[in-house]
């Protein structure tokens, strides 16, 4: 498992890359998330049925 | 037939349908990409473990490029034929193109920092790259700076159009330009030179990551849509009120 983790000595590298790849994902699935809630206050406005 | 897809409500019910197939055709190909891309798939023969960190950068690079392509074409449907649709699209691919662009640049630093010895070099194709995402918030500042949602969708529209120009150049780049950055071993016309041992796994990341773009895109899309069209029933409704 320690062998796994260290990836050959490149740890920083690779699961920096990892890391930082959820982070990408994480933010554009939170953009997805607020432009829903958006859409939902928009229908609750106007007094309709939300998505 | 395209133009079918102009009509909001179309396009709102067609997208509540797709949604749900490319989001969980995502998890699971994540599921199944990820365990290949970090343990099954052997480490290179020159570059070690270092190499995993192409089941990320490569599929963010051509995701990157491919929702610019997508941003280009929606912005020259909405700048010719004014469809909504195009350009609510071209608005849901500008962050997610941003990210995938940034997440390009970062994680081929990581990558080259072991292999090259250097975070940075101003060479032909990580230049472009930069540049690709530079055009991606210049898009969506000049979107924010316009008031008049008409003028800042044209104004956009043509930006995004005359980026697409960035597109060849970087495909093209280590081919036109003695560049740091190693030469396409995947799409190219003699075939991928790559080894399938790791052609595999980065083709279900990479397909894994567009069907999650893909998603992404289409609830963007048809939220946008909803709210947009909600927010003028709802300041009808208040106008009507008033009066």
């Amino acid at each position: 498992m320690a062998e796994f983790f260290s990836m050959g000595g490149y740890a920083v590298f690779v699961w920096g890359s990892y890391g930082l790849t959820a982070g990408g994902v994480a933010l554009i699935l939170w953009i997805a998330l607020r432009q829903r809630a958006k859409a939902k206050a928009w229908q609750a406005m106007a007094g309709e049925d939300q998505p | 037939m395209w133009s079918a897809f102009a009509n909001p409500e179309r396009f709102e019910r067609l997208a509540a349908r797709l949604v749900p197939w490319f989001g969980w055709g995502a998890v699971i190909l994540f599921a199944i990409g990820l365990p290949w891309a970090l343990i099954i798939s052997p480490p290179d023969y020159q570059q070690g473990d270092t190499v995993r960190i192409m089941y990320v950068h490569v599929p963010s690079a051509w995701l990157s490029m491919a929702a610019y392509a997508g941003l280009g074409a929606a912005s020259f449907v909405y700048f010719v034929w004014r469809h909504n649709i195009a350009d609510l699209a071209a608005q849901a691919l500008a962050p997610i193109g941003a990210v995938f662009a940034f997440l390009t640049l970062a994680t081929g630093s990581l990558w080259g920092r072991p292999m090259w010895g250097t975070w940075w070099e101003w060479d032909a194709r990580l230049t472009s790259m930069l540049v690709l995402f530079l055009l991606y918030l210049g898009y969506m500042a000049l979107r924010a700076a316009i008031e008049d949602e008409r003028l800042a969708a044209r104004a956009g529209a043509i930006l995004a159009m005359a980026g697409l120009i960035n597109l060849p150049i970087i495909k093209f780049s280590v081919d036109w330009w003695n560049t740091l950055h190693q030469p396409a071993s995947v799409i190219r016309l003699d075939g991928p030179t790559i080894h399938a041992s790791q052609l595999w796994p980065l083709l279900v990341m990479t397909l894994a990551f567009t069907a999650l773009m893909t998603a992404l895109v289409f609830m963007n899309v048809r939220n946008m849509s909803l709210a947009k069209r909600a927010e003028a029933r709802a300041r009808r409704k208040v106008e009507g009120g008033e009066g």
